[in-house]
């Protein structure tokens, strides 16, 4: 059960922690959610979505750190295809 | 139209609600008729006021089309049931290379159903009808009792005259053929979804609802030799492409990357679960042509305001077991099945 | 679309094949479950398997919720409809799965019982407060992604003192689940090298319910991504693993997952649920503490007190082989049924029902892709 996306969050609903809710979009696309499962973000902030509520926040530095992390790990394959030195693998 | 009403009181059409005497055969219904649905309708043929219409039709081979139209919810960002059916059944004519000559319109009313709608859904309809200068030229009525009925029920039935030298049809595929599509797929699904499962858009995402006949004169013109032609409605452009292979016994190649899919209407299937090529397209065509005949058949398709992103999305192969491969935008490769029953928002 | 895009780009997609092509070992194979529904719809939705080397095989495991749950807990839920009239609201995913009879809610719903399909637990509160005269059951199903969404409803519900709404609790755990399957694992059951673990899952319950896998069965875990160059980089990472002797939990999935998962959500469900003795999964017969029941204090929410049936234990269709693909012990296409009685127009069983099922997957490739032959 495990279809969520990451969606922004544009507008935030504060009553009660229990029915607050958020706006989100994603592409132009906007939907109500509850925030009962992440009552601390923020508009601006990115939260996955899952059948009809926030699931969890996205850290915008992991994610790069990722990308970052699949360059690097495909970075080190050609320059050992065309450098014949060794090269340490990261761990 | 009538100098003074022939009835006591008017329809009163902006409180008023359909009643069983209106599809009774009485003077309700007459009256129904005539000032709702001949005032929008207005052509020589339902002047007359007969049961039929009569008309010469020009040499040819003729072409008819019928279509039950049941959507809901009736109004939509784009269009209405009035237009649909309108759009719907001239492009089933159309699609055969037929010029479309004209209309049947019957409707199903329930009891209760508000005039005020019905009147927008004529008058939709017979302005979709008047810009496609196509004249509905007979109908019929009918009421059913409340709860019997979602509203409104339409059923459109046309006729086509198919020039000389066209032959199109859905068993004409061959390998070594282009498959070309007019433009941007799933908007109009997305459009009805929007108004069911609550998403808000920030740009609206309209239905597609288009009638084509005037794109496809311009496209045999330019390429008589067309093999197949197909609009892609329920079931999405998947169902239509795999309705097309197993006709004519052929597989297809597809490249997800060249089909046009409108963001909003990605993320709107990413949101809820739905792969953009099994909604349903209401403006859109699937064109089968030879080889040579593609760019010539592309170029004519983006002359055309409603082919201005058409494209070129693959090819049909040799493929006994009728399989439509597609080209994953990511590079892999995955097959474009039949749909299994209906595409349900998925979760999981 | 951020963090969808970057994750589906096509020339990173191409480096990372060629990298785990050229870091596999060819003379041995890399069997990698995909516990996760999820991965196994975005493995075959791209195409992940064709880009990766043939001797490395994406193997399917029981993470689909829809999947494992037995006939006699739907047969539960359709009993209620019929015997005591309820409005049942269920996730799509469920209407078409066949249960005892080879009756669907689908079927059900056509034959006049009032079977609703909801996308959100919010949408059951709506229901329960829009229709005071009707009685709304919600079947809640899933795994640890979807009981949070449950534990709010159910705690509104109370809030909100709403006398007509229950809940009919299958939520099942994955680390149990996990368990079973890899106590299956060798040379007689399934052969595993290593794990995908699932993505959203991980963000509810975090990275360290996993650390049983390396210590107790001696496989690396990679907690992966959603998208198709998750999936990717974390088989390269569990090549690495594999390669270098290493048996660790790492997590590929960082962005969403941290290690402690998010206290809120499961403190919520600690609130309101607690662990079942024992719980019967479709092909995996009865695991001790993997499934969720609503505490005592609950109880007057929970519909399987408020609507006692009596249903007759599940029994699979003759020839069904549901249980044996569910641990991986054979294929869909060593199954009687599939593709001839059974096809996604006709399910005999979840695996082809569900999208994520493994018949279904396949059936999406038959013909086109050789059998992987790797399940023994």
């Amino acid at each position: 059960m495990c279809l969520a996306i990451p969606a922004r969050v544009t507008h935030v609903t504060r009553i009660d922690p229990a029915i607050d809710t958020a706006v989100v979009d994603l592409g132009g696309v906007s939907r109500e959610v509850s925030i009962a499962l992440v009552p601390e973000v923020e508009v601006g902030d990115y939260v996955l979505v899952h059948v009809g509520y926030a699931l969890n926040r996205i850290s915008e530095e992991e994610a790069q750190e990722t990308l970052k992390l699949m360059a690097e790990m495909t970075r080190l394959l050609d320059e050992e295809m065309g450098n014949a030195d060794a090269v340490a693998k990261p761990a | 139209m009538t100098a003074r009403s022939r009835f006591s009181a008017r329809l009163d059409l902006e409180q008023g609600r359909v009643d069983m005497s209106h599809g009774a055969g009485g003077r309700a219904m007459a009256q129904l008729i005539d000032e709702l649905f001949k005032q929008a309708l207005d052509n020589e043929w339902l002047a007359q006021g007969n049961d039929q219409a009569l008309f010469s039709v020009p040499p040819g081979r003729l072409v008819m089309s019928t279509d039950a139209h049941v959507v809901s919810p009736l109004f939509f960002p784009g269009g209405d049931i009035g237009s649909l059916a309108v759009h719907g059944t001239i492009n089933d004519v159309a699609m055969s290379g037929a010029r479309p000559l004209h209309l049947a319109a019957s409707f199903i009313l329930e009891e209760g159903f508000p005039l005020a709608d019905l009147a927008r859904i004529v008058a939709s309809l017979a302005q979709a009808a008047r810009e496609a200068g196509v004249a509905v030229v007979t109908g019929d009525t009918k009421v059913v009792e409340r709860g019997k009925g979602d509203g409104v029920f339409i059923t459109t039935t046309g006729i086509g005259v198919v020039p000389e030298g066209i032959a199109i049809s859905g068993d004409r595929a061959r390998p070594g053929d282009v498959i070309l599509i007019n433009g941007h797929i799933g908007d109009h699904g997305i459009a009805i979804l929007s108004q069911r499962e609550n998403l808000g858009f920030e740009t609206v995402i309209q239905s597609d609802s288009a009638a084509l006949h005037g794109l496809i004169a311009d496209m045999v013109a330019a390429v008589p030799d067309i093999h197949c032609l197909r609009d892609p409605t329920r079931g999405g452009l998947a169902t239509t492409l795999n309705e097309l292979a197993q006709q004519s016994g052929v597989g297809m190649r597809i490249r997800e990357a060249d089909i046009p899919v409108r963001e909003a209407v990605s993320a709107a299937c990413e949101l809820l679960g739905l792969d953009p090529a099994y909604v349903a397209n209401e403006g859109k065509l699937v064109a089968i042509c030879p080889a040579d005949a593609a760019e010539t058949l592309l170029a004519t398709m983006r002359a055309h305001p409603l082919g201005a992103q058409s494209a070129i999305i693959g090819e049909v192969v040799e493929d006994p077991l009728g399989f439509v491969q597609m080209q994953t935008r990511f590079g892999g490769e995955r097959l474009l099945d039949w749909l299994a029953g209906e595409q349900l928002p998925r979760i999981c | 679309m951020k963090y969808i895009d970057e994750f589906r780009d096509q020339r990173l997609a191409r480096q990372l094949a060629a990298a785990i092509a050229a870091e596999v070992d060819p003379a041995r194979q890399y069997r990698l479950m995909e516990f996760c529904g999820g991965h196994t719809h975005a493995i075959f939705r791209y195409g992940v398997q064709q880009l990766m080397p043939p001797n490395l095989r994406f193997v399917h495991g029981p993470g689909c919720p829809v999947c494992v749950l037995p006939m006699a807990r739907l047969d539960q839920a359709m009993a209620m409809t019929r015997e005591h009239g309820v409005t049942l609201c269920t996730y799509g995913d469920l209407m078409r799965v066949p249960a005892s009879g080879r009756q669907t809610l689908l079927k059900a719903k056509a034959a006049g019982a009032d079977v609703r399909m909801i996308y959100s637990t919010q949408d059951v509160l709506r229901i329960a407060r829009d229709e005071p005269e009707r009685q709304v059951v919600f079947m809640a199903i899933g795994f640890e992604t979807t009981t949070p969404p449950t534990a709010v409803a159910i705690l509104q519900a109370r809030a909100e003192g709403l006398k007509n709404l229950s809940f009919l609790c299958n939520h099942v755990l994955t680390p149990p689940a996990l368990r079973a399957i890899l106590s299956l694992a060798g040379p007689e059951g399934v052969r595993l090298d290593g794990i995908l673990g699932p993505s959203h899952v991980s963000t509810v319950i975090g990275t360290r319910p996993y650390a049983f896998v390396p210590r107790e069965f001696g496989l690396p875990v990679v907690i992966a991504g959603f998208e198709p160059l998750d999936v990717m980089q974390s088989a390269l990472m569990l090549v690495r693993q594999i390669n270098d002797c290493r048996r660790e939990v790492e997590n590929q999935y960082s962005r969403a997952v941290g290690e402690g998962g998010n206290a809120r959500a499961l403190e919520l469900m600690a609130r309101v649920f607690v662990t079942r003795p024992s719980f019967e999964w479709r092909g995996l017969g009865f695991l001790p503490e993997s499934a969720l029941a609503l505490a005592e204090d609950y109880a007057d929410l929970d519909a399987e007190r408020r609507f006692p049936v009596t249903v007759e234990a599940s029994h699979e269709i003759k020839g069904c082989e549901c249980p044996a693909i569910l641990r991986g012990l054979k294929e869909p296409t060593e199954c009687r049924l599939f593709g001839t009685v059974c096809t996604p127009d006709n399910p005999m069983g979840a695996c082809m029902v569900s999208s994520e099922g493994a018949c279904a997957a396949y059936w999406s490739h038959r013909t086109h892709m050789p059998s992987s032959g790797l399940n023994r």
